[in-house]
């Protein structure tokens, strides 16, 4: 049994352990030598820790888009970012108008809800475009077909919304009551934060509500299951279609306008990054899965803020923050070489490729 | 039919299509930064030209759908889709003018809109729904004439752009000899075409194109009946005069076209790389560029002058290095993706690509790699004390190693390899039931592209003389992905069609290379939807994505012969 187990492996099972081994060293060792350094205090961890929290939590809003239509149909919305930069993008404009005309402060709270709604609006309009024009007349065609059009359609969206709005990054107004920190439970944290953090629980919350125990989600979770057994059952695959990519552009412009609070500049490049890692978020959590997305963005979010000090400072590198993307876009790698059906994976992943 | 109300609603939503695309083309700055290149001198523009097309596919598109009808009934429906075109077009006039929509979208310039309204700002709102009402009957009358009067004419006016387009180019070429002088003062005036200029060149691409829709089948079958070594001796010399071409080529075209042109052959020399692994074994790989750094930096550190110099090799030295490094890194990182498959492979290489990039552009690797300033002081290469300095010089040495490559991967392709690849591409479970090596395969296709682009990124090392991690941004991956995907997926004339189209087409219209991105990405949605076997077709894809329709139309044709009753 011993030997059969150890002719079995080959050299390239040989070389991919070789590969977790040493990263996982890595890891450790810059880890200890943080650790033992001692050069940063329990406050900057905490800080950190809640960056990420907030961070993750706006990559779960966006991975649910990717993880909801994967779900159904089995395609990489590689344009999913895109639709997330022209929700954030458009409110800009919103934005900057309240700011100017004093509402920004008079009546902050419905300001915010304003240009919530116009990202979400115009995110949702935009993947319904994408759906009806790049989409659907693809849905029978060979795998590759429809990722090599979600790819041009990602470029295109880009630089359409380069050409309509310019190109520069333009700064994002603040709101006088998102300004300064708030103290909770002894630990201060800044208010954009916060209530980006609250803000996209509740956005969750919701949204596993509305797929758990409305009709339209009881049909969403059959399409997943089975799409020819579900158009049997009389349910409207299409409609579902739409509705899915729809709820899941609304998430991806909520948290575009969110997004956009925290790092207070937007511009049309903006979508791409944060796309890949919300995808990483999605794949983290096992793609396809709503629940898995949640808490892939937001380990995703914590380990990207913490992780450049936390294992590259202590191995000496220079300017851990500039690696902070080789991080995520790691984990990324890792994740689909070595567990493609995710954490909290359900789905096997070789049969549907 | 013709009282049917649904048909003319089509029309409508047709024409608002049609209007809404208009629309899209001004706001997003096409047509004002197109509108100073004049095709016919001081009747059109560039930016003219494409709302026409606009209101002459409106047209097109509506007399199609009701076709059937009389005559008068789809020129009047191609009229109408156009002047609901048109009519959204001024509607964007008349709103443009009355608020200041320059706050949101840049390019809703004063500029935009009085090229719009025919220089008469609002009052001309109606000009535009007229001039589109046009057009769109103009496309009714195309879509009304035979397919042998269509041909022609398409090709003639293709002939008028094409020479409107490229008229600044081949300017400086036309005026270095006695002939070109000649020509040009009888096709050019000083901006664009002449008019009379036009016309000839309209009848004379026209009629040739007449001339040979008439004559192909006659021509072919001339061919045929020519014994074999009379065949064998033309076809040789079509091939040198394509050679003798292809060399003369830079001495004509001088440097800047001759920069265009080499330009042109890296990305062929890319485009083959990545033509091995998508085209003929399936792989799809974003992180294509990563490869194309190596490449480049290899060449750069062995053989630069500067800081960061380690050997001091001479381009021809350095060359092989670059090839054996990018083969081994296209290995190395082939093996952790062995086991992944379709759009997960695609993504997991598109972040060691990312991975790549972030590590060349690092301050943590920057005693060795330069950081954001890159590898400076390359030298050009040398023949026996010749230096080729300029790109005229550099355009034979990519045209050799793109020659070279090409043979190679035409070799590959019909290899016992190759077939592997493309059985892999087929089938990867059935692939190895056959009895193929997934793991040597796989990687030979990663190691072999990662070669091809290695001499690439060697090359433009020397081209650019110096090398900076943002030159080896995603985009390049895109790039070489869209032009192996519009030229034909699997197709090694199509990698060149591709890049002639993708690469050398925007670098010679100044105006264009803004636009190139959004250019590409509605190319290639548009391809996957029309002709995702692309412009110039491998068989063997080509036979796979139409698997279907032949299906169906085998099936018909069943269908057919069983029709008649049969006795028994």
């Amino acid at each position: 049994m011993r030997q059969r187990w150890f002719q079995k492996l080959s050299l390239v099972d040989l070389l991919l352990w070789a590969f977790r081994a040493g990263v996982l060293l890595l890891v450790i060792w810059g880890t200890i030598g943080t650790l033992s350094a001692g050069t940063y205090s329990g406050e900057t961890w905490i800080d950190l820790v809640v960056f990420g929290l907030s961070q993750g939590s706006v990559y779960a809003l966006i991975a649910l888009g990717y993880t909801m239509v994967y779900g159904i149909l089995r395609m990489i919305n590689f344009a999913h970012g895109e639709v997330f930069m022209s929700g954030a993008y458009t409110a800009y404009f919103v934005a900057d108008a309240l700011a100017r005309a004093g509402h920004l402060n008079r009546n902050p709270i419905l300001s915010l809800l304003l240009i919530l709604a116009v990202s979400m609006v115009t995110s949702t309009a935009v993947a319904l475009l994408l759906e009806r024009i790049a989409y659907r007349p693809l849905r029978r065609a060979p795998r590759l077909v429809p990722l090599i059009a979600a790819i041009g359609a990602s470029f295109f969206l880009q630089y359409a919304f380069r050409g309509l709005y310019g190109s520069g990054f333009k700064a994002y107004p603040e709101a006088e009551i998102l300004k300064g920190k708030w103290t909770i439970a002894g630990i201060e944290i800044l208010r954009t934060q916060a209530v980006v953090l609250v803000a996209s629980v509740l956005m969750m919350l919701g949204l596993y509500i509305f797929v758990m125990r409305t009709k339209m989600g009881t049909a969403m979770r059959a399409v997943s299951e089975d799409m020819e057994v579900a158009a049997l059952m009389g349910i409207n695959v299409d409609r579902v279609i739409v509705i899915t990519f729809g709820v899941g552009a609304a998430m991806a412009g909520a948290a575009g306008m969110l997004y956009a609070l925290v790092f207070k500049q937007v511009h049309f490049f903006m979508g791409f990054v944060p796309g890949i890692k919300a995808f990483t978020a999605a794949v983290l959590g096992g793609i396809g899965n709503i629940p898995g997305a949640m808490l892939g963005g937001l380990f995703l979010g914590v380990v990207e803020s913490v992780g450049p000090i936390l294992f590259l400072d202590g191995l000496g590198i220079v300017a851990p923050y500039q690696l902070k993307d080789v991080i995520a876009f790691t984990m990324l790698v890792m994740v689909l070489i070595f567990r493609p059906s995710g954490i909290l994976g359900e789905r096997l992943v070789v049969k549907k490729a | 039919m013709s009282t049917d109300p649904r048909l003319w609603g089509g029309t409508i939503r047709t024409g608002l299509v049609w209007g809404g695309v208009a629309v899209f083309l001004a706001l997003v700055g096409m047509v004002e930064a197109f509108a100073g290149r004049q095709i016919v001198a001081g009747v059109i523009s560039l930016g003219r030209s494409l709302l026409l097309l606009t209101g002459l596919a409106a047209g097109y598109q509506a007399a199609q759908r009701s076709a059937g009808g009389g005559p008068m009934l789809i020129l009047s429906r191609a009229g109408l889709a156009g002047a609901v075109a048109g009519a959204l077009l001024s509607a964007l006039v008349l709103v443009g003018s009355a608020l200041d929509l320059r706050q949101v979208l840049v390019n809703a310039s004063p500029g935009l809109f009085s090229l719009l309204s025919f220089g008469q700002g609002v009052a001309g709102a109606y000009l535009t729904v007229l001039a589109a009402m046009a057009a769109g009957a103009a496309g009714g009358v195309a879509s009304l004439l035979a397919a042998r009067a269509r041909g022609p004419l398409v090709t003639g006016l293709a002939g008028v752009l094409a020479l409107g387009l490229f008229q600044e180019l081949l300017d400086p070429v036309l005026r270095r000899s006695i002939v070109g002088s000649a020509i040009r003062g009888l096709l050019f005036a000083d901006n664009g075409l002449s008019l009379p200029g036009a016309f000839a060149t309209f009848l004379l691409a026209g009629g040739m194109s007449a001339l040979w829709t008439d004559r192909k089948a006659a021509a072919r079958r001339w061919l045929l009946t020519l014994p074999a070594s009379r065949r064998l001796g033309l076809r040789l010399l079509a091939l040198g005069l394509g050679v003798s071409v292809l060399l003369l080529l830079p001495l004509a075209a001088g440097p800047f076209l001759s920069t265009v042109l080499v330009l042109v052959g890296l990305y062929t020399l890319m485009g083959l790389g990545l033509n091995l692994e998508v085209g003929l074994a399936g792989l799809l790989d974003l992180g294509f560029v990563a490869f194309f750094a190596i490449g480049a930096y290899t060449a750069g550190l062995l053989t630069s002058t500067g800081d960061l110099a380690i050997a001091n090799l001479s381009f021809w030295g350095a060359v092989p290095v670059a090839v054996v490094v990018s083969l081994i890194a296209g290995v190395i990182l082939g093996v952790p993706v062995l086991g992944i498959r379709g759009d997960y492979l695609a993504i997991a290489t598109l972040g060691f690509g990312e991975i790549t990039r972030l590590l060349f552009l690092s301050d943590f690797l920057r005693p060795w790699l330069g950081g954001s300033q890159g590898v400076l002081g390359i030298p050009k290469p040398t023949i026996g004390g010749l230096e080729l300095k300029g790109p005229e010089h550099l355009f034979y040495v990519t045209l050799v190693s793109s020659a070279l490559v090409a043979y190679i991967a035409i070799r590959l392709r019909d290899s016992r390899l190759g077939r592997a690849w493309m059985a892999l591409r087929e089938d990867e479970d059935v692939a190895e039931a056959m009895g193929i090596n997934l793991v040597n395969v796989k990687l030979l296709a990663y190691g072999l592209g990662a070669a091809f682009a290695g001499v690439s990124g060697a090359i433009f090392a020397v081209l650019v003389g110096s090398v900076f991690p943002h030159s080896f941004q995603l985009l390049i991956s895109i790039n070489v992905l869209a032009l192996i995907i519009v030229g034909g997926i699997g197709s090694m004339p199509g990698v060149v069609v591709g890049s002639l189209f993708l690469v050398g087409l925007p670098e010679l219209l100044r105006e264009f290379a803004e636009f190139r991105f959004l250019v590409y990405g509605a190319a290639l949605v548009l391809m996957m939807q029309l002709r995702p076997e692309g412009l110039w077709p491998a068989a063997a894809i080509s036979r796979e994505l139409h698997a279907a329709d032949e299906m169906v139309r085998s099936r018909e044709a069943t269908r057919l012969t069983d029709a008649p009753p049969t006795d028994g």
